[in-house]
């Protein structure tokens, strides 16, 4: 059976919004560790381990001391975790972690940005602003541009199959009333007909930017049993970082996630057969189509037909990114790896208003970050 | 396409490792590094090779010869200084001595393909030469991607 590495008891969101007004990000932080606070019905002190993203443009150093100071935390142990879209996830095992090395018993993971209007970015003086942005390739469109259009010429993967990912999105979004694209479905003609952003990128299989904020707590399994009825366990992690520019990725069609999945798998016990929900890492159409092929599900190049085959409502026959996915939900900058925890632990617990899934056992989560480079995989799942 | 000289984007940010090679760039050279312990050709430039961590690192003309492995044609650039010079395209080059780098590729009529032999083409970005490729059309081996 299964170890527990530690229990996931309380979650909280933010709703996502386009753009904020004189909020700052550690403000936010504050509200969304309440929600999650409340949700695990812990008292504040309880928090003896505190993880936190990084924090674009308002706090370049001393994070987590900034953080604590401000939630009036005192905790044995903090970090930042800088992994891009994997920072959420990557603080899931790192929490589990640290509670088994008993360093702390219960951990707060919190991760969030504000969007106000003038949202200043520190200047990049790295080789990535050295040897691409001066050639015209500014941002991350371009690079899962470059990704899309290389599995397009391996695989002769086609512009329908990309836009089933984002169709389906869309269409989960329309079950979750917090989602940006809430009340905007899109079909696949909807997603072909939206702009081209760098071919073969469409405006539909891109992210839209947005505020939030989400948090998780962490605590140790023994705790979890004396606090809630469902617990969600921690059941497996994996890891990996190979590159940061896309010119340097050792590989354009099959990316970290691949072995980050496999040994999440491994030290699980499970298989993504067996799997509930899939709450994949959707920063852009082709990251999906990528991780459905390095999970395995299907083989490389056979993302299409298995988006064809298959149901990914929460009613189908394979639940995918039941909250609407960062592509239907919005992308809260670095907390948008978060929504994909966020989302797993409420399917896995029953709580999942409106968009529930039947049976719920085990989820897996993927985060990325950069340009297909940064990659944590977790394998999550419920009390039986 | 308008004349990308007269672009206002940011250029290269040089450190004092780098110099050399965005000198060579200016001349209408590519140089990139060659690691005299394991013997690979390194880019971009680093202060040690980043395959066996020998410090021996030397400056070697490359031949300018590479092939496309994926390319992006831009309409909405990341940074509004290329906005007039949209639609352009920026590509992964894997040059003939093994490293890739992204550069911009020049265009003719046709859309470029992935596999297509390039050949170094020096071009003015924003008032510096910097190396971009074109399609080599007295190299092409067939496609292949």
């Amino acid at each position: 059976m299964t170890r527990s590495k530690a229990a996931l008891i309380g979650v909280g969101s933010l709703k996502p919004v386009r753009r904020t007004e004189g909020e700052t990000t550690l403000g936010m932080l504050a509200r969304v560790s309440a929600l999650a606070l409340a949700d695990a019905g812990l008292e504040k002190d309880a928090i003896d381990g505190l993880l936190v993203g990084p924090q674009v443009g308002e706090t370049p150093q001393h994070v987590p001391a900034t953080v604590s100071e401000y939630l009036g935390l005192q905790p044995t142990m903090s970090n930042v975790v800088d992994l891009g879209g994997a920072s959420g996830p990557g603080m899931i095992w790192r929490a589990a972690a640290a509670i088994e090395a008993g360093m702390c018993e219960t951990v707060l993971c919190v991760i969030g940005n504000h969007r106000n209007p003038e949202a200043p970015r520190s200047p990049n003086r790295n080789p990535i602003r050295e040897f691409d942005v001066p050639f015209g390739a500014s941002g991350a469109n371009i690079s899962y541009a470059l990704l899309k259009q290389a599995h397009m010429a391996r695989y002769g993967s086609t512009d329908e199959d990309f836009a089933l990912i984002a169709h389906w999105a869309r269409a989960n979004a329309q079950r979750n009333p917090d989602a940006i694209f809430h009340g905007q479905p899109a079909s696949v003609e909807d997603v072909l007909a939206s702009p081209l952003v760098a071919s073969p990128l469409r405006l539909f299989e891109i992210v839209m930017p947005v505020a939030g904020a989400e948090a998780v707590i962490l605590t140790s399994a023994a705790r979890a049993k004396s606090l809630c009825a469902r617990a969600v366990h921690l059941l497996g992690a994996g890891e990996k970082i190979t590159h940061r520019a896309v010119s340097q990725a050792p590989d354009l069609t099959s990316g970290p996630l691949k072995p980050s999945m496999a040994r999440a798998f491994a030290q699980s016990g499970l298989t993504v057969r067996d799997m509930s929900l899939l709450s994949l890492y959707d920063c852009y159409t082709i990251m999906v189509a990528t991780t459905l092929e390095d999970s395995g599900i299907c083989p490389p190049g056979g993302f299409g037909a298995f988006m064809r085959a298959h149901d990914f409502g929460p009613e189908g026959d394979w639940p995918l990114n039941t909250h609407g996915g960062q592509l239907g939900y919005g992308q809260p900058d670095l907390a948008g790896g978060m929504t994909h925890v966020t989302e797993a632990v409420r399917q896995l617990r029953g709580t999942a208003q409106g968009r529930q899934i039947r049976d719920p056992r085990f989820a897996l989560v993927t985060g990325n970050g950069a340009t297909m480079s940064e990659a944590v995989a977790l394998v999550l799942g419920a009390d039986a | 396409m308008i004349d990308l000289a007269t672009l206002s984007v940011p250029g290269p940010t040089e450190t004092e490792l780098t110099k050399p090679f965005w000198a060579a760039a200016a001349e209408g050279r590519l140089l990139i590094q060659r690691c005299e312990d394991c013997g690979r050709a390194v880019f971009y430039p680093r202060e040690i090779c980043p395959h066996c961590w020998s410090s021996r690192l030397v400056w070697a003309d490359a031949s300018g010869r590479g092939r496309l492995k994926s390319f992006s044609t831009i309409h909405k650039p990341g940074h509004p200084g290329w906005q007039p010079a949209a639609p352009y395209t920026v590509g992964l080059v894997e040059l003939e001595e093994g490293p890739t780098m992204l550069s911009f590729i020049l265009t003719g009529p046709d859309a470029p393909r992935v596999g297509q032999a390039l050949v170094m083409q020096p071009t003015d970005i924003g008032g510096r030469v910097l190396p971009a490729f074109k399609i080599d059309n007295d190299n092409q081996k067939g496609d292949q991607s």
